[in-house]
């Protein structure tokens, strides 16, 4: 009996380490671009991938795969092992997805933005997420209509968005957008807690990533 | 604990209702347009209450038409636009509920308001208060069921530029029947005859509608947003 | 069994069976169409009621079917592409659909001309000829949005789309059309059904829409294979088949 639970925990151990986000050589067109040439990654638990390179080398589009919005002409992706066109309902709760705009509706509030995205995945009260926006520094634009906000404080709100929705998976398109260096060291320790509670994040960005963690390098050019 | 289906159906619906009344010009402007149509008609044709009458149940429901077209822009646009249509549609809810949600709080706010305007217009085009209900129970059925197909033709043109005309011609030749069986359902009430079987056929081309439109709206919506 | 369905999804194959079937397609067209002119223009009895002007069935009925059979064509082709991610089903919709919108095009002038002697009007909203009308509409909406994206692949998965969503409206769309057209007008003029029609008119109408189908097929191969040079423009076989 104990060898048994002790062999099944062992079995779920080695899974667990190999359990996460594996892309296996994918291919995609655009028109007539062939813009990701069989990019291949694998990001586990505690684990923070910076995907790097030049204007129009495919890093959005490699997010927008990864997602699974974006189909691959060839190549898989596999999330703990399983493909991901297979079960995408069960993928998506486990990620969030910060694109290179901050996804919010202008007429709503701060928190009615994060309201309606985030009561999606998970229910919180009115003062958790107020909570969550004053982790990111905006708390005083809780009650303000998105399109008053300045460029950085929408930033942040994204950003609280994607903390409050308590994903394993964060993939970001260019999160240091518009932050200023206050900001820009929030996001960066902000990124540094999710890694080390055993989170993973892939973040693209075309300049230098300061997250004090041993961050793994993909170029894309 | 997940959120349910149901549950998110609310909330979605909720949001689209907070964002149509907080932008009432963009709800009201569709209507102006429902007036000015109808008002084309008598100016360029006749006056003649007779005649009116005779033009009345096709004249409504082509301005219904029209002006619906053009409240459909703001289904799927504005969410595309800002990039909140990608984060509803990874929520991990499914495109179909999102859709079903969306399209329900539209035909709620626009199919919604024609009605409440159509007494008026049909009043104008001097057609008897007798024929009112008829008149309103086959705008109610023909504006869900071209909210519906609007669904279908917007979600298939998110994202071009110039979608609304592409838009009004993929959708217009597929409301055709519903135009065919609305106005005749109106037009029988007008004249005394039984409008019952326009009005059924009406209702079962709805729920075909309803039944199958969310599929093809929401594989339209995947598509366009690869 | 299922080979010869796969195979079909290689472009290089595909271009090279449609140059072969080509010429026996046209050929039969040829062969059918001329016996149907001969037979249905010369031989048959001209009708009771309408004279020498029934002859034109012999292009406007083909030229309806053809239309339907085109656009249904072109739906299933493009499900194929949209279900199993087929290319080379969304090249035979993308070929087929100017093709059927000739047809559709063809089957409302040859309608209108035969009203004239019929209805002494060339346009009278007939609810055959609606139809007709309201499916080019449905062609011209499907080629109009293929061509809307930029993204090739995109605009191939939404075009097939609209031809699904179109293939389930065309008989709903007729039959309200005949609905409609049923409260308005008594009678309609005899129409001749095909069980109506004695023989010696009846087969060169089989003949006439035999020889329309498989000139429908031949032009298909002849469209299919400039759609494949097109969508394989990149690809190395083309750039071979082109250089030599």
């Amino acid at each position: 009996m104990g060898t048994t639970r002790g062999a099944a925990a062992a079995a779920a151990a080695v899974n667990g380490a190999r359990a996460g986000l594996s892309v296996e050589k994918i291919h995609v067109w655009r028109g007539d671009r062939h813009v990701l040439k069989g990019v291949s990654l694998e990001l586990g638990a505690g684990e923070l991938l910076h995907v790097s390179g030049a204007n129009g080398t495919g890093k959005s589009t490699l997010l927008r795969v990864v997602t699974g919005l974006l189909p691959p002409e060839q190549g898989r992706i596999a999330w703990r092992g399983t493909p991901i066109s297979a079960v995408p309902l069960d993928y998506q709760h486990e990620l969030a997805y910060a694109s290179h705009e901050p996804a919010l509706k202008g007429d709503l509030t701060a928190l009615e933005n994060l309201r309606f995205m985030v009561g999606l995945k998970r229910r919180m009260s009115a003062q958790q997420l107020r909570a969550t926006l004053d982790r990111t520094g905006v708390a005083q634009c809780a009650d303000l209509p998105a399109r008053v906000l300045s460029a950085g404080q929408r930033r942040r709100v994204a950003m609280a968005r994607v903390l409050a929705v308590g994903a394993t998976l964060w993939l970001l398109d260019e999160p240091y957008t518009n932050l200023d260096t206050a900001g820009s060291e929030l996001l960066s320790a902000l990124l540094l807690a999710h890694i080390r509670a055993g989170g993973m994040a892939l973040v693209v960005a075309h300049h230098d990533l300061d997250v004090a963690t041993a961050t793994r390098r993909l170029g894309l050019d | 604990m997940r959120v349910g289906g149901w549950e998110t159906l609310g909330l979605v619906l909720r949001r689209e209702l907070v964002l149509g009344f907080r932008r009432p010009d963009q709800l009201v402007q569709p209507l102006v347009f429902f007036l000015i149509v109808t008002t084309l008609f008598p100016l360029g044709l006749s006056v003649q209450l007779v005649l009116l009458r005779e033009m009345a149940p096709g004249v409504l429901w082509v301005a219904a038409l029209l002006a619906s077209m053009l409240s459909l822009e703001a289904l799927f646009k504005s969410d595309a636009d800002d990039g909140t249509l990608e984060q509803l549609v990874l929520s991990g809810q499914g495109v179909y509920v999102i859709v079903v949600a969306k399209t329900l709080a539209h035909w709620l706010v626009s199919g919604a308001a024609l009605i409440l305007v159509s007494p008026l217009v049909a009043t104008a085009l001097a057609i008897p208060w007798s024929a009112f209900p008829v008149m309103l129970l086959s705008l109610g059925l023909g504006t869900l069921t071209l909210s519906w197909l609007g669904a279908i033709g917007a979600g298939l043109t998110v994202g071009l530029k110039r979608g609304n005309v592409l838009v009004s011609l993929i959708v217009l030749p597929l409301a055709m029947p519903l135009l065919i069986f609305g106005a005749g359902a109106t037009d029988r009430a007008i004249s005394g005859t039984s409008p019952l079987g326009a009005l059924y056929l009406l209702a079962a081309l709805c729920l075909l509608t309803c039944t199958l439109a969310p599929f093809a709206a929401a594989a339209a919506l995947t598509v366009t947003l690869e | 069994m299922w080979t010869w369905f796969y195979r079909l999804a290689s472009p290089p194959y595909v271009y090279r069976v449609a140059a072969v079937w080509m010429p026996w397609l046209l050929g039969g067209a040829a062969f059918a169409i001329g016996y149907g002119v001969i037979d249905g223009l010369g031989f048959a009895p001209p009708d009771y009621q309408q004279g020498d002007a029934f002859r034109i069935i012999y292009v406007h009925a083909p030229c309806a079917w053809l239309s339907l059979f085109a656009y249904t064509t072109m739906a299933v082709a493009g499900a194929i592409g949209l279900i199993w991610r087929i290319k080379m089903g969304h090249a035979v919709a993308a070929a087929s659909a100017p093709i059927g919108a000739s047809f559709t095009l063809g089957a409302l002038v040859t309608g209108s001309l035969w009203g004239r002697p019929m209805w002494g009007t060339y346009w009278a909203w007939d609810p055959r000829l609606t139809s007709e009308l309201i499916l080019l509409f449905l062609y011209v909406g499907v080629m109009a949005l293929r061509s809307a994206f930029d993204d090739a692949n995109r605009g191939d998965r939404a075009a097939a789309l609209l031809a699904i969503v179109g293939v389930v409206n065309v008989p709903i769309i007729h039959f309200s059309v005949v609905w409609w057209n049923s409260l308005h007008q008594g009678a309609t003029v005899a129409k001749f059904g095909k069980s109506e029609m004695p023989g010696s008119m009846l087969w060169p109408l089989l003949a006439m829409l035999l020889g329309f189908m498989l000139f429908y097929g031949a032009v298909l191969c002849i469209r299919l294979r400039g759609e494949v040079l097109n969508r394989e423009r990149q690809s190395a076989w083309v750039r071979e088949a082109i250089g030599s």
